[in-house]
């Protein structure tokens, strides 16, 4: 390891835990222009992240000790993933720690903490939440796989380095089995991000809400935390959605002016994503809690007929 | 000394612990004698195992023995391979922890007496290792059997319990139908010759037709050990019922002989391998691990959760096993051996992880006196070694990185990914849905321990009583302590552990993964090369850990640690109280939901009217009611019509003995001539 190779580290996971909370910002500021709303300003979610670290964290007098560490943990999970997908260059020294399965785990790490800790308090609204986090997570994270696998099997590795390689530096072809892959993939997203139609960001609804019961017993700097934890995980996401899917633009070396270029494609590469999104989660409505279960598999479905795809035709 | 033939050492092991056994008779009754001497020499014992299997795996030599018990002209022989080497590696290292644990756990009260299960404990142990070096089918069978039976008489310890003596016959049924049927393998892999040495089945070239006879003979015999599909029913029922260290040692340790007998035969004696082998293997292998799953999520009991947990794994044991035999029936022997490699990674990860389970859960079950997952809850705060301890047996069960259950998980679908060279596009359809399949058990596995863990530490306690629980005794502690260390030992340092690996893998197929796997330095395993993939668990925790601490500090610093405790947030109300909780069966509810055509449920709804509404909802394996009674019937009919024969006039029977006489001398040859 180098002094270039830590200095683009260091870069990469900079910008990706500062650009995290500005791509929420720029979602739900489209999700509002869309909605004919005036909406909040791109900066919205940095002003709540800086009001809940202000706060004093109010904690149930039945917490044990796993409920208060659990926030910095899953801080730390989200931004290790984020440090290790690729988001400017291949040759970032972490990017070989983690391949795409492990990288999976990463996430699953979190999802198994997280429901844990909500489980800790003892309420009705947290165990509720943490079997419907539990829900979503064991159908999206084999859905999430076989994405990863189509991937794999083109680039007949499961590094995530080498996948983003193979697609952007050979000649641009269309891949049949990266379609269904994608579609795939855009369902997982929805599920695991909890965005519409699978959950609301928006709500406190008892009967609909996932991802918010789980947090419900957190307040202050472990609420800032795991707020600033789940907009990282929507950056990773979206980032790994890009170099699966749209890799063109990340380079392979250290170069500072290809990093820059990178960094310019991939700011247009979230926006465009952020755009698209609003858009989704604009035109559909909120499913029941039961139809989850079918939204994600049909997710696996089509992951899985994306690699018979690949194994039919080699392509 | 220390460097004695590290078989020596073995048997050596083996007389100490049938040392120990018989003492436990002589002290029948001195329980703190037991207790305070006898279970710690024999967990320490586990130690010279480890030791000498370790010696045996890392040199390259197989050394075997004759020892001149039993029959005249049947001897014992012995041979301790690297294959055998490996499991006594991970037999003694489980026994070091469970032993040290039982040593804390057992009482003086009811059922067997101290000595007695002393003795049926360490006559256990004593035949698992046997097992392992027996080089001959007769002592084989002669360990295979005493495995089993001193099981049995462990598994009805508590025999005041009907519950429990049917658990233990039913246990004791399917075991003898196994043993049969590996019997029969041995005799047609000896080939009628009338040599029952492994190393003259080794000789033998028998034809592929007979070849496949024997495997699925053994298939049979060893997958009735282990809890394969459709004979898993007695190890949800026979696991539990144990006292919980005999549960470690069962679902832990017990279930390896039978992957071992597996790989012996099928690796080893056999000299082809057919490729639908393999895939019998892994169709068998994926479906015993997706029922097993399913049905740990919807478990009610926390031991019979990790029994059906158990299935769950010798479904990924035997689909890894069956990937192996699959490369290997078209001579990809680099495969072949990863495919191995996590197979028996997963043997160890498996060991480990839920005898530490089973170990909290007796812990739990003494402090508490429950073994129902809606009675217990919250024990993180009066149990918390116990609860931080299953905390790592849960991780590493679920397949979450940087822990023991994810390396091999990582490696299996490694494996599977490899797969589009097989030369057969039937088999390369069939291995995509295969591969996400194992992703949807792993997922599932997750959801299950999640349930354990949450509601058997989390949340509020369920009953009054919970809140007098006690944390385990100090021997308690050591015990799982050492199984835990075990288990991340495992997860953090893979190539440290591939070096064990990798001998076995050489005798079986001819390749390994050790040199490869740490090629690019110790932290990073690369099975086959960097540019396909990598993984580094110590950057993992470390770079987990290193963030998390950075962030605590850096929250502290630039904003303030303030904290006030106050009551949850009741949705307004005030009465919140702990039945409002999500129960074990609630958790389960959407697994019901999703595969309700795997399960024979019952469900009992109150009405409207009902003044003591009651809900009740019993899950059921259908296999009981699909395979198990109609067999049972069947049998039933079959005795009664050969009752009919026996009429009890002498004279009746004087006549059947002259018909098979004569029977017999028409179909001997060489009398009819």
């Amino acid at each position: 390891m180098n002094i270039s190779q830590l200095l683009s580290q260091v870069f990469a996971t900079l910008s990706a835990l500062l650009l995290a909370p500005l791509l929420l910002g720029w979602i739900n500021q489209s999700r509002a222009w869309l909605a004919n709303r005036s909406g909040s300003g791109v900066l919205q979610p940095y002003r709540t992240l800086h009001k809940l670290f202000n706060k004093e964290s109010v904690m149930a007098d039945t917490a044990s000790p796993l409920f208060r560490f659990v926030p910095y943990l899953i801080f730390g999970c989200m931004l290790l993933a984020s440090a290790i997908i690729p988001t400017l260059s291949t040759d970032l020294p972490l990017a070989r720690a983690a391949d795409a399965i492990a990288l999976v785990g990463l996430f699953a790490v979190a999802r198994v903490f997280l429901a844990l800790a909500a489980m800790d308090i003892g309420t009705a609204f947290g165990t509720l939440g943490a079997r419907r986090e539990m829900l979503v997570g064991f159908l999206a994270e084999p859905a999430l796989l076989t994405v990863l696998f189509s991937s794999s099997l083109i680039a007949s590795s499961t590094a995530l380095k080498t996948i983003v390689n193979k697609v952007s530096q050979s000649e641009f072809t269309i891949y049949p089995s990266l379609v269904f892959a994608a579609m795939a993939f855009v369902l997982v997203f929805l599920a695991e991000n909890a965005r519409v139609p699978v959950d609301n960001p928006a709500t406190h609804l008892e009967l609909t809400m996932i991802h918010e019961a789980l947090i419900l017993e957190y307040s202050g700097r472990h609420l800032a935390l795991l707020e600033w934890a789940a907009s990282l995980k929507l950056f990773a996401y979206s980032t790994i959605g890009i170099a699966l899917f749209l890799p063109w633009g990340i380079t392979d070396n250290l170069d500072p002016q290809s990093i820059l270029l990178a960094f310019i494609l991939l700011i247009l590469k979230l926006a465009a994503l952020g755009v698209i999104l609003a858009l989704v989660e604009t035109l559909s409505a909120k499913l029941r809690i039961f139809r989850v279960p079918e939204f994600l598999a049909t997710a696996f479905l089509l992951g899985v007929i994306g690699m018979l795809t690949y194994i039919l035709l080699g392509a | 000394m220390l460097n004695g033939p590290p078989l020596n050492w073995v048997l050596w092991v083996i007389a100490v612990w049938m040392g120990i056994g018989f003492l436990g008779i002589l002290a029948l009754r001195r329980f703190g004698l037991v207790a305070k001497v006898l279970f710690p020499v024999g967990g320490i014992t586990g130690l010279a195992l480890v030791w000498a299997s370790a010696r045996a795996l890392t040199s390259d030599t197989v050394e075997t023995a004759t020892l001149p018990v039993g029959l005249p002209q049947l001897q014992f022989h012995l041979r301790l391979d690297q294959l055998s080497s490996f499991f006594l590696l991970i037999l003694g290292v489980a026994i070091v922890g469970i032993s040290l644990f039982s040593a804390g756990y057992f009482r003086n009260g009811a059922g067997t007496a101290p000595g007695i299960l002393c003795m049926e404990f360490h006559f256990f142990l004593a035949s698992m290792a046997l097992v392992l070096i027996a080089d001959d089918a007769y002592a084989f069978m002669v360990a295979w059997e005493s495995m089993a039976l001193s099981s049995y008489f462990l598994v009805t310890a508590n025999h005041k319990l009907p519950k429990i003596r049917a658990a233990g016959f039913l246990y004791l049924l399917i075991a003898h139908v196994g043993a049969i049927a590996v019997l029969l393998s041995f005799g047609i892999l000896q080939a009628n010759t009338g040599d029952y040495t492994f190393a003259n089945m080794r000789l033998q070239q028998i034809s592929p037709f007979w070849a496949s006879v024997a495997f699925l003979l053994a298939v049979f015999g060893f997958g009735a050990k282990a809890g394969i599909l459709p004979l898993h029913v007695w190890l949800p029922e026979a696991h539990p019922a144990a006292p919980s260290p005999v549960s470690a040692l069962m679902s832990g340790v017990m279930i390896k002989m039978a992957i071992y007998g597996l790989l012996r035969v099928s690796f080893d004696l056999l000299h082809i391998q057919i490729w639908w082998w393999g895939v019998l293997l892994l169709a068998l292998g994926l479906a015993t691990a997706l029922f097993g799953v399913i049905f740990a999520t919807v478990q009610t009991d926390m031991k019979r959760l990790l029994a059906y947990s158990s299935i769950e794994n010798v479904g990924l044991l035997f689909a890894a096993m069956g990937l192996g035999l699959l490369f290997r029936s078209y001579g990809m022997n680099e495969l072949a051996a990863l495919a191995l490699t996590a197979c028996l990674y997963h043997v160890g990860a498996h060991a480990f992880f839920k005898s530490l389970l089973f170990l909290t859960t007796g812990s739990v079950l003494h402090a508490t006196g429950e073994r129902n997952l809606g009675k217990l809850g919250g024990l993180i705060r009066f149990m918390p070694w116990v609860a931080w301890l299953a905390l790592i047996g849960i991780l590493a069960s679920s397949g979450l990185p940087p822990f023991s259950g994810f390396v091999s998980e990582w490696l299996l679908l490694q494996s599977f990914l490899f797969t589009p060279g097989l030369p057969q596009s039937f088999l390369n359809m069939l291995i995509p849905v295969a591969a996400a399949s194992i992703a949807l058990t792993a997922a599932l596995a997750g959801y299950a321990m999640v349930k354990f863990f949450g509601v058997v530490f989390l949340g509020q306690p369920r009953e009054e009583k919970l809140s007098q629980a006690h944390d385990a005794g100090f021997l308690e502690k050591i015990g799982m302590l050492w199984l835990a260390l075990s288990c991340l030992l495992l997860g953090l340092v893979p190539n440290f552990v591939l070096h064990f690996i990798d001998p076995v893998t050489q005798v079986l197929v001819g390749e390994g993964l050790a040199r490869s796997g740490g090629a690019n330095g110790w932290w990073l395993l690369t099975p086959t090369s960097l540019e396909r993939a990598s993984y580094s668990p110590i950057y993992f925790f470390v770079g987990v850990v290193i963030t998390s601490a950075l962030i605590f500090i850096v929250v502290r610093i630039f904003y303030h640690g303030r904290m006030r405790r106050s009551a949850p947030w009741g949705g307004g109300h005030t009465w919140q109280n702990a039945r409002m909780q999500d129960t074990a069966e609630g958790y389960g509810q959407p697994i019901r939901q999703i595969f309700e055509s795997f399960f024979d449920m019952e469900r009992h709804l109150p009405k409207p009217e009902d003044n003591e509404p009651e809900y009740k909802v019993v899950v059921n394996d259908k296999f009981w009611k699909g395979v198990y009674l109609p067999i049972a019937r069947a049998t039933e009919y079959v005795s009664a019509q050969v009752g009919r024969l026996q009429q009890g006039r002498i004279s009746i029977y004087l006549l059947y003995s002259f018909l098979t006489l004569l029977i017999t001398l028409l179909l001997v040859p060489g009398v009819s001539r």
